[in-house]
């Protein structure tokens, strides 16, 4: 599995873009593969705040209930409706379509991992 | 139920499923294969082509001897000693008080012989169990556990994976039945069970290190049929869709069998005493206190274990068991209920962290194949 280097990394295995002030935000493909096939997504309405390390959403799979970390602070703008019907793209395409959401970023998020130190995590975690 | 503290006991195919990339977890203190690779995908498959399975971690307990039926009509719910040799049953192990201890299948291998298939995290209890229930009987309890694999075939195309590999005439092996047979050159208990809801087998490899040979031989046979492994993971939602109860969820040692809505099992009609009669039989004549119900969503949100059922808003009873169910495409659930809960009318919902999904309350089992 090989990890996009152009996208930044949390602890919490979401990854995020950004673009100018819009972050885009998804699960990592290590996260959606330890999941399971993905079920049911529940993500903030557009307009919400939301505040990087907090909890904003949940992916549910087949086994399991987790909690979607923001890597960001800022206002949801879009969410992945494509989801609501299709969950299990998340597990398909976890840094294309299987986003979640993007979201105004109120700063530029400082403290991300870079996809060589996620990579390095998520082996240490084995 | 406490952990084992040492690390999990792995079964005579580990490096088969960890060559072909499963996730391994700890599941009764045996490290068994959860899913190959989509969990959705295993449980399709099973019920549109074939899957295999490895249930190497249930127990296989051996009762033998001149009173191995009398011992087992004494130490079990059942009627074990009209069974026909060459055929299985559904039965359960209570103790004095009726409550159950285990869900077990017996296979009538011989005038004298039987082989008692335990879930694993209970097998040393039914073992033991046994061993004492069968001491004044002329009989001797064997736990053959570690001895044995189990591999079963499950799904619509499981004769035509298994036909090539045996001379046994699979169509004569009728539901709930098994025979001694050979299989790709191993000798087998060969028998029409599962708990998937499908056709299919179930395969006993004794010595357990034929079981990788095994395996293979029927993957390959397979391979033009569509069979897939599958993990534990399909296995729990097929179960679900079949209605089928799972010891630790629907059945725990504070039921009765009765409770369970299973009281079919307990044969009252059986020449002498067996453990668990007198309780059972009061059991039987108080109303059941609740009763299994199947539970389908409108939403998406899966119901899961544990969370409440209500009745136009009041708390009814509880899920036992919950999944999305592929073949359905929505959330099932099966939840226990109070016995004389009026489920024909009122809105039914289930409590998801807060949510109130609205649910229908619907026939068990959820999913039936057509004959």
């Amino acid at each position: 599995m090989s990890v996009p280097t152009n996208l930044g990394y949390t602890a919490d295995h979401e990854w995020v873009l950004v673009e100018g002030d819009i972050a885009t935000v998804g699960v990592t493909a290590y996260a959606a593969d330890a999941l399971g096939d993905v079920v049911f997504v529940d993500l903030p309405e557009p307009g919400t705040e939301v505040t990087a390390g907090a909890p904003c959403g949940e992916v549910e799979s087949t086994k399991s209930v987790s909690e979607v970390y923001s890597p960001v602070s800022g206002e949801i703008t879009e969410v992945n409706a494509a989801l609501e019907s299709a969950p299990e793209t998340i597990n398909q395409a976890p840094y294309g379509d299987g986003w979640l959401f993007q979201a105004r970023v109120f700063a530029e998020p400082t403290d991300l991992l870079s996809a060589q130190e996620y990579e390095q995590m998520t082996k240490d975690e084995e | 139920m406490s952990e084992p503290a040492s690390a999990p006991r792995a079964t005579a195919l580990r490096e088969i499923h960890e060559q072909a990339g499963a996730t391994l977890v700890d599941f009764a203190g045996w490290l068994m294969p959860l899913r190959y690779g989509s969990e959705t995908a295993e449980h399709r498959a099973v019920r549109r082509a074939a899957g295999l399975f490895d249930l190497s971690h249930m127990g296989e307990i051996r009762v033998s001897g001149p009173e191995a039926d009398l011992a087992l009509d004494y130490a079990l719910v059942g009627h074990l000693s009209k069974v026909k040799v060459g055929r299985a049953r559904y039965t359960m192990i209570t103790s004095a008080d009726g409550g159950v201890l285990d869900d077990l299948i017996v296979y009538r291998l011989g005038g004298e012989e039987y082989l008692v298939v335990a879930n694993a995290a209970n097998t040393a209890t039914v073992a033991g169990a046994l061993a004492e229930r069968a001491e004044t009987f002329d009989a001797q309890v064997t736990d053959e556990s570690a001895d044995h694999a189990l591999i079963a075939v499950q799904g619509p195309r499981a004769v035509d994976v298994l036909a090539p590999l045996t001379d046994a005439e699979l169509g004569a092996i009728r539901y709930y039945a098994g025979y001694e047979h050979t299989v790709a050159d191993h000798p087998v208990l060969l028998a029409r069970t599962g708990y998937t809801g499908e056709d299919g087998f179930e395969i006993f490899v004794r010595p357990a290190d034929g079981a990788p040979a095994l395996w293979r031989a029927l993957m390959e046979s397979g391979a033009g049929q569509g069979l897939v492994p599958a993990g534990l993971s399909a296995r729990d939602t097929l179960r679900l869709e079949a209605g089928m109860p799972l010891y630790g969820q629907e059945l725990t040692a504070d039921l009765t069998p009765f409770d369970a809505g299973l009281g079919r099992v307990v044969t009252f009609d059986k020449p002498g005493d067996f453990v668990g009669r007198a309780a059972l039989e009061a059991a039987a004549l108080t109303s059941r206190e609740r009763r299994l119900i199947g539970l389908a969503s409108r939403g998406r949100r899966p119901l899961r274990r544990g969370q409440e059922v209500l009745r136009d808003g009041t708390a009814v009873g509880t899920v036992t068991s919950g999944a999305p169910s592929p073949t359905l495409s929505r959330p099932i659930a099966m939840a226990y209920v109070d016995g004389d809960l009026d489920t024909a009318t009122g809105t039914f919902s289930v409590d998801v962290r807060g949510r109130a999904e609205e649910v229908d309350v619907v026939e068990l089992p959820f999913y039936k194949r057509s004959a």
